[in-house]
């Protein structure tokens, strides 16, 4: 211990004695980075009207108000609706793009990247309420349709990054090996390509899954009627006053956020030895 | 060899055919921005220009200039987003660099604790923070048990507590693209600038931190960018008495149906932003910048 | 194959390039690093479409088919492996997409592989391959659904030196097995000339030269060649009434005169002798002073100052009897060069 004290932390011979304040202050961020949102699962437990932690008498009660209210349960499984088809748009568009966009190497191909990046610079607020009027125009407000196309523009930029730097670093010639040896493109892309960019798919996959199911602003003016998600009805809950319901709905939203990013890492580990 | 330019035509059409087929992979993803997107934000644009009378006019405009009550919207939204930015790099900076010293081992470990908060809902984390600021919260608690003052505190329904919450969302938008220009440095520089004489001090601030000032600079945009028309985190951690330039845009749409001051508003916005990208742009590769968000 | 042009924008990647492969031939295409070489073969392949031209299979245009029509195996230059398919899954590839019946097709894969030597590895990963035997399994693949023609680009640049001469030899045993028509693309002239039963050599988007090994050696058609295979030195030549001569040195040739103008000598510095018989003037003997003898075991290398200024190599057998007689740096020495090996090319560059 004393000599790794005195031992030499970086390549120009600080000792970790001497950098202590970074190592706790390091520790600390990390901390406070990880336990706000962690805090809330123990406190959903609790009976009282205030949350309080630890909570002084333990119960399932905002769990059963939960799962006992038609309206969450309507918003919930809209979310989850919404979500799994934003996946089912925007992965495949997005991949398709990214690979049209890779493999012309012509004309116009940086100013369609530019253009699907932009629902990423874009305030969300001025998508919203754009999409509101429109929506209003074609009647396709307050639809599961309408949700989803919108959210599947947000998750586009995630798809088209993530593949196509899984893109870059592929080795095209495998695709041309393929199409010498008698493939036609798509078929070769089919066979060859994509069960080597496979993670990247899965990855933008599961992200757009994300990126739907916590989206707030766009759903705030485009869900609504008898679609609203799960998170404008929270959103809305919040502005009121803190339901303690909330501290149950989030413990379950963070378990979900696990469970996805679980997925993505045994998705990408899977047999991929390097 | 009769003929000099023999297939001309067809080779050419060939290849014609074979771009429309390639770009036409990236068609639907196009026309789902123009018509989510472009268009909207194009009538948007529109509306920003015609007054209540449904003629053109400024006046949109013109009371933004004029209201007081817009330039505090404006230097509010423009103050969290310099705070916000500001304590990220500070937090930031230094668990990027701690990170980027460990082992990879140990760091993808600690990276955890910057991208479980990442992946985790913005709603979620900013109630959260409601909770454990609110003045029964936990922060309260532990301060007064502690000693640190004597009453709850407000710390929440206002700035302080819109800033926590923005630096905590934040906090991942930077220190990922940090970290990735840390872990890119080459140790042999460092060693070297020491060997060369260079003391600790000098070896960090001359060699390694201007190798990581690109990481640093898109960390940074990244959330400055974002910052200036977030929405969601200050419109419940401000509890009414912080509003931002999007919180506006929203309550001219919802409580007083005015497109046109929403829209002026927005476009506003969107041109800082994009004069913001633009100039950044010119000192550094965006797609790099991006990559941060979308990792 | 004719009239084929490409431009990428003013650049003229191929120029107006025409060339015949003969049925069965090892044909190689040779030249340095961005001469279109590699572009001509994409042009073959179908992966570069040119601006004109026309592309003939025996009687049939071809020009306008996509790659995955035209038949021909291809070998490329990072192999181009799947990794996330077996060997056998690599090899059987092709056969699985005409749809041979299982059974043939594990039977033609084996097969294949034997050719290969990789009997028996097809059960294998590709990322537990060595470089070779992964050069092999690229082969492999590229043979398996019998083309018309094998392409193969650079296939042996990934290897160390010892491995590359020896997957020399066995590609050209393979070549001579199949008979498969072969073009290769490479920018190693002696790998060209070890493997080739032809080689066209190209520079600037243009074949400089489409001739045998030896031809291509010996009677170089152009200074580029002449300068791009093999070591060779250049002495201008000045055309007199009585014929022609280097400097003062007239030259006795085995063939008649080229038609060019403005001519240079090409000399080979394995094909210069030193005179035994010391200074004399006469045709094809050229007084020089040595300048650096460098002995080398098997042979050594000569340098020395010509009397016209120039500076030339030689490399000589070392003999017995040379090794003591080896003249010394300063010394006065006369080379000579026989008529069969004065070769006169056009001085035009190219």
């Amino acid at each position: 211990m004393l000599k790794w004290w005195t031992s030499p932390a970086t390549e120009t011979q600080v000792t970790h004695g001497q950098r202590l304040w970074l190592y706790v202050i390091s520790v600390i961020i990390m901390i406070l980075l990880v336990t706000p949102t962690l805090i809330v699962v123990p406190m959903s437990f609790s009976d009282s009207q205030y949350l309080e932690f630890p909570p002084e008498n333990w119960s399932m009660r905002w769990y059963q108000f939960y799962f006992g209210s038609e309206e969450w349960m309507r918003a919930t499984w809209t979310s989850f609706k919404a979500a799994f088809l934003t996946m089912l748009v925007a992965t495949p568009v997005g991949v398709l793009a990214a690979y049209g966009l890779h493999a012309s190497k012509v004309k116009f191909v940086r100013a369609t990247f530019v253009l699907m990046l932009t629902p990423m610079m874009v305030p969300v607020v001025l998508i919203a309420i754009g999409a509101f009027y429109a929506y209003v125009q074609m009647g396709i407000l307050y639809t599961i349709m309408g949700l989803v196309l919108a959210h599947s523009v947000l998750a586009l930029p995630l798809v088209v990054i993530v593949t196509g730097s899984a893109l870059k670093s592929y080795d095209m010639s495998q695709e041309e090996a393929a199409r010498s040896l008698g493939a036609p493109r798509w078929k070769a892309f089919l066979t060859v390509t994509l069960p080597q960019i496979r993670f990247a798919v899965v990855t933008s996959a599961l992200l757009s899954f994300l990126t739907s199911f916590d989206e707030v602003v766009v759903a705030m003016f485009v869900s609504g009627g008898d679609n609203p998600t799960l998170t404008r009805n929270m959103f809305n809950a919040l502005r009121d006053q803190i339901d303690p319901t909330i501290a149950s709905i989030s413990t379950i939203m963070i378990l979900i956020t696990t469970f996805m990013m679980v997925l993505a890492q045994m998705f990408g580990q899977d047999k991929r030895r390097k | 060899m009769a003929d000099l330019r023999i297939n001309e035509a067809g080779l050419k059409r060939d290849e014609r055919l074979e771009w429309l087929k390639l770009f036409g992979l990236s068609s639907p993803a196009i026309l789902m921005v123009l018509v989510v997107l472009v268009l909207p934000v194009g009538w948007l644009f529109y509306v920003s220009f015609i007054g209540a009378n449904g003629e053109f006019s400024l006046e949109n405009y013109e009371r933004m200039i004029n209201r007081k009550s817009y330039a505090r919207i404006f230097t509010t939204t423009f103050q969290i987003s310099f705070l916000t930015t500001g304590l990220c790099i500070l937090i930031g900076y230094p668990l990027a660099y701690f990170l980027s010293q460990l082992p990879p081992r140990l760091a993808n470990l600690g990276l955890i604790t910057v991208l479980l908060p990442f992946w985790t809902s913005l709603l979620v984390r900013t109630y959260a923070w409601l909770v454990l600021l609110q003045k029964r919260g936990l922060v309260n608690d532990w301060a007064i048990s502690l000693g640190l003052w004597d009453e709850p505190i407000k710390i929440v329904h206002n700035m302080t507590g819109t800033l926590i919450g923005m630096v905590h969302i934040m906090l991942p938008f930077l220190i990922l693209p940090v970290y990735g220009a840390m872990r890119a440095i080459d140790l042999d520089l460092m060693k070297a600038a020491s060997n060369l004489g260079a003391n600790p001090r000098r070896a960090f601030w001359g060699v390694f931190f201007p190798l990581t000032l690109p990481g640093l600079m898109a960390g940074s945009l990244m959330v400055f960018i974002l910052c200036l028309g977030f929405f969601v985190t200050p419109a419940v951690l401000g509890g009414g008495k912080v509003i931002m330039v999007s919180m506006k845009i929203v309550s001219n749409i919802e409580l007083f149906v005015n497109w046109g001051a929403a829209s002026a508003l927005g476009v506003v916005l969107l041109v800082l932003t994009v004069v913001i990208l633009w100039i950044a742009s010119k000192f550094l590769n965006l797609e790099t910048a991006t990559r941060g968000g979308g990792h | 194959m004719a009239g084929v042009t490409k431009t990428y924008g003013k650049v003229h990647a191929l120029d107006d390039v025409s060339l015949e492969v003969k049925s069965g031939e090892f044909l190689t295409l040779l030249g340095p690093s961005g001469s279109g070489k590699t572009t001509l073969l994409m042009v073959l392949a179908g992966f570069t479409r040119p601006d004109c031209g026309s592309l003939k299979f025996g009687d049939e245009e071809v020009i306008r088919k996509p790659p995955h029509l035209r038949d021909l195996g291809m070998t490329f230059q990072s192999y181009a492996l799947f990794p996330h398919m077996s060997v056998a899954g690599n090899v059987g590839y092709p056969l699985r997409l005409r749809r041979v019946p299982k059974a043939e097709v594990a039977r033609r894969v084996e097969e294949a592989l034997e050719t290969v030597q990789l009997g028996g590895f097809g059960e294998r990963r590709i990322d537990q391959l060595s470089g070779g035997q992964r050069q092999r399994v690229a082969v492999a693949r590229a043979i398996v659904f019998e083309p018309r023609i094998l392409l193969m680009d650079e296939p042996l640049s990934a290897l160390d030196k010892k491995l590359r001469d020896q997957m020399q030899i066995e590609l050209r045993h393979l070549h001579e097995k199949l008979g498969m028509t072969t073009v290769y693309v490479t920018h190693d002239q002696r790998e060209a000339l070890t493997m080739s039963d032809r080689i066209a050599v190209v520079n600037h988007g243009r074949i400089m030269q489409l001739a045998t090994p030896r031809d291509l050696y010996e009677r170089p058609a152009n200074r580029f060649v002449a300068d791009f295979i093999g070591e060779s030195t250049f002495l201008d030549v000045t055309r007199r009434s009585d014929g022609v001569a280097v400097e003062e040195t007239p030259l006795i040739l085995s063939e008649p005169l080229p038609e060019a103008r403005d001519l240079v000598m090409m000399i080979r510095p394995e094909r210069i002798r030193l005179s035994e018989t010391g200074p004399q003037d006469g045709a094809n003997n050229f007084a020089a002073t040595a300048t650096e003898v460098v002995y080398q075991g098997d042979s050594y290398l000569l340098h020395a100052d010509l009397a016209g200024g120039k500076q030339i190599a030689m490399r000589g057998a070392v003999t017995g009897k040379s090794v003591s007689s080896l003249p010394a740096s300063g010394d006065k020495i006369t080379l000579t060069i026989a008529p069969e090996d004065t070769v006169l090319i056009d001085a035009g560059e190219v």
